[in-house]
């Protein structure tokens, strides 16, 4: 994008007179001009695209936003001036959809029962605890329909399995007619006075057709006849009514089930209609995760493991890799650009994929480091819980040092071999030079990626989930935490996969618990790592 | 974008004003109201290219159209309990059985009424399709494991489980019998007919073979009889929780088994190596029916649906059709759900087999307190195979902690 005049002359107005003056505050070419139009008419005609959809779903609080948002965007582009605005506003759109939404959105969940069995709204509760407390009788036979309209009012014309015709509607119950036509089939398909509905016209008005309950008799207990495809209809009886002046359902022996309160019909028995709806729950899932048996219990430990775990990673593949960098990096050495290369392999494969191979590599019985390496020892490599620490560690240590390398590589490249010279010209052992010169420059760029190392390998979910998936348990403990467990993996378990059903607001909870670890150290370490940047 | 009849309707109008305005001309004649959404169908891979024919066919037919968008199988119950809820979730889905409980329970699936149809499937689909009485699928497969016998090396039907392992040990092959296994999670679902022969299921069955949630039957003596099994299996290397199901069928195939626990999905590595194979019913371990576990996948309507009536339509005249559940069980390889269908099918005997394992087999329980079932049931037969202390204790330990989950 050119810069438009007005900057220049927003800093330093040329003398100029007013016709020219007004001049400048145009974009300086034709070109540019055409491109911000054309962009901002394409912009534009989806927003207004979406601005109509969202208006006929009335979902009004996106509609503000993306209202809002284009009013902004073409208020910035249109007008001269605001030249950074310009530059950064694509960036800060981008930003609030992909990472400040996102963080607040899930920090949101964190304070919902968000999970199974909570899962819309109130509305569509009520709604889906309607639709299937209509159970069809049992044994009730199938009537042959044919749906009918009179002055916009829908009737069923029904067959029934005896040949009878009958006729009715929502306020009308069954009764015989006559007069009617029929088919080849010998239903019914027609009654003068009455428009007989086509396929078409069926689906056209499919939600009031599948709604239309049509009483037996008038006796509501005897049931209605429903329909759920247009030609056959079905005797139904509802098993639970909901009034909503009271805001409860009642089924059939008299049992009346209430908000609870807890995002749920609930009856007075504590018997509880599903599904339930969201509701905000406060601090409950924060309360939850210290309070609960099975996930307290493990916590120490599996806090514990996740440190150990984390900062073992990080320190085995930082040895290894500056041990190979500063091997790598003697300038005689031959072929160096071949080990390299195969150096980064193991960076190359994806992480989850590695695991699954190490996976079978480690079977106790048939993978290759018994079979080959230790000539046929059964050696529990997964299933011991030490040993699985150890393994887990070791497949990390193998995935994460081509990176380590890389970064010292880099590093050790830019410290100047001056340094060294002078220090050797003084006296100094090669040791000595690398103790007190050498590790400590290096430390001043490749510190931070430590930290953030650190704060990868504490989420590392994948290596453990592929390798061990946590375990092995110790059955007799009766909590669903492995030796091998990390804090991420143990949140999945517990509200994702196999603990009492999915708990999204539980899972958020812990994710921001996550993070505050995350951060604290973190933030720790940056002030640690303050004290290295002196030395330079 | 959820786009609703009505929506379109508005969309149309507003369309139709917006025209007569910008061409200032009269306004077009007022017509039958007529439909033009579309129903938006979730499958896999396998099934889409199967359901493209149908729903050509019933664009043709029906005017509407299927829209089919391929997902991940094993992402499309989770996808679907996030995404029906706020609208933009799809009318139909294709899944298994026994992600009911859960899709019930958030309230996204909505009922099936089959009809009379109901009787022209197998009776097990259906009951699997069947949630506290009440319908919510349509079926089109069932499939279930079985014993497959390599002819051989063991030319008799053994009579038991026991009869089966001396028969395997007297063939002189390296493994008496092969069943997939996991060193974290062993595999219930493969050791269930053996553990359903000792009389105890995850659940009570009731009268008519749904299981009652409320009532843990794991349990009862005959599943601490079949624990202590377990552990003599265990010890005595029959099962190896190190033997995973690549390696089972690996060795299987290398005919260094006469017998292999598993599934149809199986077979075709099977044919390919040229193993002389045989599929017989499970023996029983512990004197009553071997019953496994019987899987079944069908499609299921949303509850959001604003087209009930046209995905109704769609499932029950056209993919509850001969030719529609033949077309699927061909790409798939699993027995049709629809009896006709089956009759046919089963002129391949690998399919008439399996199909007669099964119809002893139970329906695998559809409610949704089976996710905690799995993984503590997984864990503790592992635990018992490997000797990792009494078997009846960690029986006993593990049927509380289930049921402290259920409790909750």
């Amino acid at each position: 994008m050119s810069i438009p005049p007005s900057v220049t002359a927003a800093a330093a107005p040329p003398p100029a007179p007013a016709g020219t003056l007004r001049a400048s505050r145009r974009p300086s070419s034709l070109r540019g001009t055409l491109i911000t139009i054309g962009v901002l008419s394409v912009i534009d005609a989806i927003a207004v695209f979406g601005l109509f959809m969202l208006f006929l779903q009335e979902s009004w609080i996106p509609f503000g936003v993306v209202l809002a948002v284009t009013v902004i965007v073409n208020w910035i582009y249109l007008r001269p001036g605001w030249l950074p605005a310009k530059y950064l506003t694509p960036g800060l759109l981008f930003l609030a959809v992909f990472q400040i939404f996102v963080v607040v959105y899930s920090g949101y969940i964190a304070f919902t029962n968000y999970g199974d069995g909570r899962n819309g709204t109130k509305d569509d509760a009520i709604e889906t605890i309607l639709l299937t407390a209509q159970q069809r009788v049992p044994d009730s036979p199938a009537y042959r329909l044919t749906v009918l309209d009179q002055f916009g009012e829908y009737f069923f014309l029904v067959t029934d399995p005896e040949g009878e015709v009958l006729l009715g509607s929502a306020d009308q119950p069954l009764a015989p007619v006559s007069g009617f036509g029929t088919d080849s089939t010998g239903r019914a398909d027609s009654l003068p006075g009455f428009t007989t509905l086509t396929f078409g016209d069926l689906l056209g008005n499919q939600a009031a057709i599948t709604e239309l309950a049509v009483p037996l008799s008038d006796d509501p207990n005897d049931g209605a006849l429903r329909t759920p495809d247009g030609s056959n209809a079905y005797l139904y009886l509802s098993t639970l009514s909901y009034d909503a002046a009271t805001d409860t359902f009642t089924d059939t022996t008299g049992t009346v089930f209430r908000d609870g309160g807890d995002g749920a019909f609930v009856s007075d028995a504590g018997r509880e209609l599903i599904p339930g709806w969201t509701i905000t729950v406060g601090f409950d899932n924060f309360v939850t995760a210290f309070t609960t048996d099975n996930i307290r219990g493990p916590l120490i430990s599996v806090t514990i493991w996740t440190f150990a775990f984390a900062i073992l990673s990080v320190a085995t593949t930082f040895a290894l890799g500056l041990f190979l960098a500063i091997v790598f990096n003697k300038p005689t050495m031959r072929g160096k650009k071949v080990y390299r290369l195969i150096m980064i392999l193991p960076y190359a494969f994806p992480g989850f994929l590695s695991g699954l191979v190490w996976l079978g590599l480690f079977n106790q019985d048939f993978g290759y480091i018994n079979q080959v390496l230790f000539g046929g020892a059964s050696i529990p490599w997964l299933t011991d819980p030490w040993l699985a620490k150890f393994s887990v560690l070791f497949v990390n240590l193998w995935l994460g040092f081509p990176y380590m390398f890389l970064i010292c590589t880099g590093a050790l490249q830019s410290i100047p071999e001056e340094l060294t010279e002078a220090a050797t010209v003084d006296g100094a052992k090669p040791w000595a030079v690398f103790r007190l010169i050498k590790f400590p420059l290096l430390l001043v760029s490749v510190a931070p990626l430590l930290i953030s190392s650190f704060a990868f390998n504490f989420n590392n979910f994948n290596i453990i989930y592929m390798l061990t998936g946590g375990g092995p348990r110790d059955v007799t403990a009766g909590v669903d935490a492995g030796a091998t467990d990390i804090l991420i993996t143990l949140v999945y378990k517990v509200a994702f996969g196999e603990g009492t059903g999915r708990d999204y607001g539980l899972a958020s909870a812990f994710a921001i618990l996550i993070f505050f670890i995350v951060a604290t150290v973190s933030i720790i370490s940056f002030r640690q790592t303050k004290v290295l940047e002196e030395l330079n | 974008m959820k786009v609703t009849s009505r929506s379109l309707m508005m969309t149309g109008a507003m369309a139709a004003a917006t025209a007569i305005v910008l061409a200032g001309c009269s306004a077009a004649e007022p017509e039958a109201p007529q439909f033009e959404g579309s129903l938006t169908v979730w499958v896999d891979a396998d099934r889409a290219g199967v359901l493209e024919d149908i729903a050509t066919q019933f664009e043709e037919e029906r005017g509407v159209t299927v829209e089919l968008v391929t997902k991940e199988f094993c992402a499309i119950r989770d996808d679907f309990i996030t995404q029906a809820p706020t609208g933009n979730g799809p009318d139909i889905i294709v899944g298994a059985h026994d992600w009911l409980g859960k899709l019930v329970q958030n309230g996204v699936v909505a009922p099936l009424e089959l009809g009379d149809k109901a009787a022209e499937f197998q009776e097990v689909a259906v009951t699997a399709m069947s949630y506290e009485g009440q319908n919510y699928g349509l079926p089109y497969s069932v499939e279930n494991i079985a014993m497959l016998r390599n002819v051989d090396l063991v030319s008799e039907v053994p009579a038991t489980f026991d009869d089966l392992i001396a028969a395997g040990e007297a063939s002189g092959a390296e493994y008496p019998f092969l069943v997939g296994l996991d060193p974290n999670a062993a595999d219930p679902y493969h050791l269930y007919p053996l553990q359903a022969s000792f009389g105890a299921p995850v659940f009570e069955i009731t009268a008519d073979g749904t299981y009652d949630p409320t009532a843990l039957a794991l349990g009862n003596e005959g599943g601490e009889a079949f624990a202590v099994k377990l552990a003599e299996w265990g010890a005595a290397g029959i099962l190896n929780t190190n033997i995973s199901g690549d390696i089972a069928r690996e060795e299987f195939v290398a005919g260094k088994s006469p017998f292999f626990l598993t599934g149809p999905w199986n077979l075709p590595a099977i044919q390919e190596a040229g193993i002389n194979y045989s599929i017989d019913p499970i023996p029983s371990a512990g004197g009553e029916t071997a019953s496994p576990f019987v899987g079944v996948q069908g499609f299921f309507i949303s509850a959001r649906s604003e087209n009930t009536l046209a995905a109704n339509e769609f499932l029950v005249n056209y993919i509850g059709t001969e030719a529609v559940q033949t077309a699927l069980y061909e790409v798939g390889g699993r027995a049709p759900a629809l009896l006709t269908a089956f009759e046919a099918a089963k002129s391949n005997a690998d399919v008439a087999a399996f199909g007669e394992v099964g119809a002893e087999g139970n329906p695998m329980p559809n409610v949704p307190a089976m996710d905690v079932v799995w993984s503590d049931w997984g864990s503790t037969e592992v635990a018992i195979i490997n000797g990792q202390g009494d078997p009846v204790e960690l029986w006993r330990a593990m049927v509380a902690s289930i049921q402290s989950k259920i409790d909750g």
